[in-house]
Formats: structure tokens, sequence, C-alpha cells
């Protein structure tokens, strides 16, 4: 292999994590408290258009960042409405919140912008830029660990470090919190926590509610940090691909970030290879790349890699005894 | 008392209720039209003028809607079961390779209707064999087959791009798509059938595959409640844990429920591979599979539903496609608006307004 520049990849492979992570913690939080959540990849996209929207309008990444949460913290309560106070079924809520942003986002897009569903370009004050931090231009040339730091650790939007506070943030929120301990309890065994006191419904909305926080961070990463702007379906599938690391995972926080980064390093690798040849074995299918989380993750439901548990009581509606 | 546990009337569960909730969602539907600065009016009046105002619009409509009888009687086949497929997009896309290399082996030495029982076979198998492994990992491991389903969307997805893209594709062209099938490897169109009630089918491609789907639907009625097998499917739907106690065996039911649900989907694919575009393109299923989920659930997972609702959908993709045409600022992109609100409010919130019909019920009653 020709000039296998390993630090680029890793570059490159935080850049490509920092939607799954996001998306991933998301689904954390729901799934933990028993909610499924299908509709990950139409959060992240609602929110990625809110956020460009509001970015274009105002000039400001932060107020597109608000409005990307608000609107996908919106679109979980729709999803609560149905799957938790409605007692519908969770996956076909999620399936609809997928479709409405697909649809929703292009039919609007279209109709406000004429920019075939595209949101106009944003300047550059218009978006979250790379922070340089001190000495990473000088330290670039200075042997490996001083591209590493100029290139992996530095040179990232403010969204990136947000991703990696996030994941110690939620391991926290989770697993050394009241809520945490209860939202945990909510999705193993709702009867429990029920007659414990406390409302097995409310505890499952504040779960959607972070999860749509989180989708809100996802989604404005895409359109206003890596991209200057929305680009129909610019979610590609994202949230499924968090999905599987979710599952991957095994629905904990530290090692949901791992996942999102092997995952995010796969991606980085295809790019790199694509049309590359391997001594021995010729150009390798940029396809492999593409199924391989998915084949990874069918892999560990099968339990050759350990047992993946989900919560116990995830996709079941809670019903009161009466 | 609850209102959960009080008995309605059939009409109102299967009759009242839909309605409702289809009224609701195409209610929301105009609201968006109109935010958009079109008349939701004019727009209905385009939509239907579109999708069954001439022959050719029939046409599409019925073409559209044999897609989305396929795959929502995939989809139901296996929530009798309790299963939830939403692999059908990826069973259908697997399957179109089984049905295109029917056409491809056949076209140059047989007739068409000589071609059509292997290139049905063959996408019923293909279909059922990527169903194989997610029904596997459910029976066995316990995985659940929503999650499985989804990454063999993906993985089939990726598979079928590599196909076209390296092996498949016609040396010398750029597009990553089968040679056109022969005569002898198309589904030929159903002309004689509008020509009967005086319209022209013109450039619509309604074909034969449509008659497969009428079959599929008395097959599938057939199989769910006038066999052993079926019934045996619908107890393990009801209650799992009874029908393992009743000796009806849970590993081999799941298994052969979810190869007929891919065998279903798959055969989706003779609708646009044999019988519109005479080849194997990528993307050619185009969302359908999940319409299946819509479809199943808006027809209570019968038959006679699911070519209703089937139909439904048709008009809404016909007459979205006359509609952006006519409305510029409307795109195509309002079809799937318009299907996410019936999947929303006809499928998650299906019983939003229970509560409400039961106190109203109640109040009739008591009266």
């Amino acid at each position: 292999m020709e000039n296998l520049d390993l630090i680029s990849i890793l570059g490159s492979t935080i850049r490509l994590s920092i939607p799954l992570i996001f998306t991933a913690l998301a689904g954390l939080f729901t799934e933990r408290a028993g909610v499924f959540d299908i509709g990950l990849e139409g959060k992240m996209l609602f929110s990625a258009f809110a956020a460009a929207v509001a970015a274009f309008m105002t000039g400001s990444p932060w107020i597109g960042l608000l409005a990307g949460i608000t609107v996908s913290v919106l679109i979980s309560l729709i999803h609560g409405f149905a799957a938790i106070t409605n007692r519908g079924n969770q996956i076909v809520s999620g399936v609809a919140i997928n479709f409405l942003a697909s649809g929703l986002t292009a039919v609007l897009g279209q109709a406000w912008f004429s920019q075939g569903g595209r949101t106009p370009p944003l300047a550059a004050t218009a978006r979250f830029t790379e922070i340089v931090f001190p000495y990473a231009n000088e330290l670039r040339d200075s042997g490996i660990l001083g591209r590493f730091y100029a290139n992996v650790i530095s040179g990232h939007n403010i969204l990136t470090y947000l991703a990696f506070l996030a994941v110690p943030a939620s391991w926290w929120v989770l697993y050394r919190t009241r809520f945490g301990l209860r939202l945990r309890a909510v999705g193993e065994n709702p009867g429990a926590v029920d007659t414990a006191g406390i409302s097995v419904t409310f505890l499952r909305y504040r779960a959607t509610i972070c999860a749509g926080i989180l989708c809100g961070c996802a989604g404005t990463y895409l359109s206003v940090a890596q991209s200057a702007g929305f680009v129909k379906d610019m979610s590609a599938g994202k949230g499924f691909i968090a999905l599987a690391a979710l599952i991957f995972a095994k629905w904990r926080p530290v090692p949901v970030m791992l996942a999102c980064l092997l995952f995010g390093f796969l991606d980085a690798f295809a790019n790199f290879m694509q049309g590359k040849s391997v001594p021995g074995i010729g150009e390798v299918p940029v396809q492999i790349f593409q199924a391989l989380p998915y084949v990874l993750t069918c892999v560990l439901l099968a339990g050759f890699i350990g047992v993946a548990r989900p919560p116990k009581a995830g996709g079941v509606p809670y019903v009161k005894e009466r | 008392m609850s209102t959960a546990s009080v008995p309605l009337p059939n009409w109102i569960t299967y009759g009242l209720m839909p309605f409702l909730n289809l009224v609701v969602a195409f209610l929301i539907s105009g609201v968006v039209v109109w935010i958009i600065g079109e008349s939701p009016l004019d727009a209905v009046t385009l939509l239907l003028q579109g999708a069954l105002g001439n022959g050719e619009g029939i046409g599409f409509t019925l073409y559209y809607a044999t897609n989305f009888i396929f795959t929502g009687l995939s989809v139901a086949v296996a929530y009798h079961a309790g299963l939830f497929n939403i692999g059908s997009e990826g069973q259908a896309y697997v399957g179109g390779l089984g049905a295109a290399l029917a056409a491809l082996a056949l076209d140059h030495y047989v007739p068409w209707y000589v071609t059509m029982p292997f290139a049905v076979a063959g996408a019923a198998i293909f279909g059922a064999a990527w169903a194989l492994i997610p029904a596997w990992l459910q029976a066995k491991r316990g995985s659940h087959i929503v999650i499985t389903t989804i990454m063999f969307n993906f993985i089939g997805a990726a598979l079928m791009v590599y196909l076209l893209v390296h092996v498949l594709i016609v040396p010398g062209k750029m597009a990553p798509e089968t040679r056109v099938f022969l005569p002898g490897g198309q589904l030929p169109k159903l002309d004689w059938l509008i020509a009967l009630f005086g319209g022209k089918l013109g450039a619509a491609p309604f074909n034969v595959s449509f008659l497969i789907a009428l079959v599929m639907c008395v097959a599938v009625w057939l199989l769910i409640w006038r066999t052993k097998l079926g019934y045996e499917i619908r107890t393990l739907g009801a209650s799992p844990t009874a029908a393992v106690y009743a000796g009806i065996p849970y590993v081999k039911t799941v298994i052969i429920t979810m190869l007929i649900s891919g065998g279903l989907a798959g055969m989706m694919a003779l609708n646009p591979v044999l019988g519109a575009s005479a080849r194997l393109q990528v993307e050619f299923v185009g969302g359908a599979g999940f319409v299946g989920i819509a479809v199943s659930l808006m027809g209570r997972s019968h038959p006679v539903g699911i070519v209703l609702a089937a139909i439904l959908f048709g008009v809404l993709y016909q007459g979205g496609d006359a509609l952006s045409f006519d409305m510029p600022k409307i795109t195509r992109d309002m079809i799937v608006v318009i299907q996410g609100l019936v999947v929303l409010f006809a499928g998650a919130l299906e019983y939003m307004f229970r509560p409400a019909i039961v106190r109203i019920w109640q109040r009739l009653g008591k009266a």
C-alpha cells in the first residue's frame, strides 16, 4: 500500500464519528428507558435542517444549534406522545418520523429556498469552524506526535469536543444520579418503578427529551459544522449506523463511543481506500466497508462476540394494572 | 374502569377509527401544502385527476399499488406471527437479483410465460434467503428481528450495488445496471384490462405482476385463515408462550413465517424489474418495502385491506407525481410527508381517538 497516511485517517475518523456518538448516546437514553428509537435518523435530519435554516437566517451557529435542539426535542415529544402516552407501536412511530423527516425537510427546503431541497450555503461566521489549539501549526511538522496533536487532537470544531464531553457526562447521569438509576430501572422493570411511586410516563418522557437534545447536536454538527448548509437526506443512514453502534456497545456509554469511533474509522478507511489497490488483492470494493458495521453488529447479535442483552422492557408500552 | 378494555363493535374498530386517523393525516398534509403557499383543495383535485383521471394515470396508480400489495402482504404475514419485518425493502432488493438472473438466463430461448414461473421462483427464493438469517437469529438467538432486518437492509443494499457495479454491469457501459431483457424476459402489459373499461394504458408500466399480486392475496388469505400453519402463525402472534405450551414449534414457525414474508417481498421485484424497466437497476425498490409497513397497518394485515391501502398509496404516488408537475412548489417529496403522516396517525397513534370514542359510545349506550 502506498503511503498509508494513518494520521489523516484518524483525523477524519474523529470527524465522521461525532454525529454517530451524539446519536448513539441519544439512543442510549431512550432505549435504556425502555423506548425503542428507530427514529434517530429522522431526528438527526430534522435538526440538521432546522439548524441550517436558523444559522442562515440569523448568521449565528449557536442559534442554529438551539433551533436544531428545539426541533429535535419536539420530534422526540411526538415519538413520546405516540409511544408512551398512546401506547402505540414504538417502531412504527420511529418509521413515521423517518418518513416525515425525509419528506418535510425536502419539501420545506424547496419551498423556502428553491435550491432543490438545499439551504443556501452558510458563511464561515454562521458555522462552527475549526479551533486550532495553541502551537498546533508550529508542531505540525515536528514528528509523529506533533502531527497527531495538530491533526487529530486539534483542528476540530466545538461540537466535536462537546461530543467527547457528552460521553462521560452521559455515563455520570446514567450511573451516578438518582435520575439515571430510575431511568435504567424503568427500562428493565417499569412495574417496580411504578410501585415505588415514580411516574413511568414522566421518566420516559424525560429520557426522550435527553435523546432529542443529543440528536439535535448531531444534526447541527452535520449541517452547520461539518458542511456549510443542509443537503437533502444528508443524514444518509448515519442514524442507523449509530443504532448499530449502540447495540454493538451493548447499551453502555463508553463502549458506545468506542463503537462509534470504530465505525467512523471504517468509513474513513473506506474513503481513503477508494481507487487504491491492495497488493495481491486488487481494489477492495467500498461496499465491503459500508456493510461492515452492520455485519459486525449481526455477528455480535448472533452471540459470537459475547452476549448483547437489550433492556428488558424495551419496546413494550407500560400499562398500569387496574 | 380504563377505556382500553371496553369492547367496541367491529365497524368502529375497523371502519371509523382508521377513517378518522386518515382524515387527521390528510388534514395535516393540507396544512403543509397551505404553509408552502398553495391551495390544498386545488392540490387534492390535481392529485386525484393525475391518479385516476385517465387510463394512463390509473395504469401508473395500479403499477405502484402492485409493489405495495407485495410488500404489504410481506409485512402482514410476519405481523400475524408477532414478528415485525421491516426488512421487506432489502428482501425485495435481493429478490430482484433472483428475478433478473432468471430473465437473463432464459430470455433468449423461451417466451415470457415460460420465464415467468422461474422468475417468480427466483425472486421468492432470493427474497426468502435474505430473510433467513434474521429469522434464524430471532428464533435461535433471540436477537430482535427489527434490528437484524434493518441491518440486512443495509447489507443487502451494499451487496446489490457491488454486484451491479462490478459483476452484472454491461461491459463498457457506465450505468450500474444489467442489460435490457429481451421480450422473453419481460412481463407483458395489461393494456387489455384497462381497455376493457374504455381507457388507454399509454406509457404506464401496468403489467402481469398485478395479477400475480392478486393471486398472492388469495394465497395469503388461505394460508393465514384456512391452514394449520396459518393457525400456528396466528397463535404464535397472539401469545408465544401459549403457542409453545400448545406444542407449536417456535423455531420452525418463526423461520417458515419469515421465509414466506421474505418471499413475498422478493416477488415485488417482478413488477419493476421484469414488468417496467426490463433490467435490474440500483435502488429499484425505492422505499416500497417501508410503504408496505404502512399498507399492512392500514389494511389491518388482511389481504382485502392491504389491496385497498395499496391502491390508496398508489393514488398518492401517481397523483403526487402529477401534482409536482403542475405545482412545482410541491415537490415529489410531499408524498413522503403524507406517507409519514399516514404511518404516524394510522399506525403509531391508531388508538388516539379510542378513549374519546369509548366515552361517546358508552353515553349513547346509556341513553
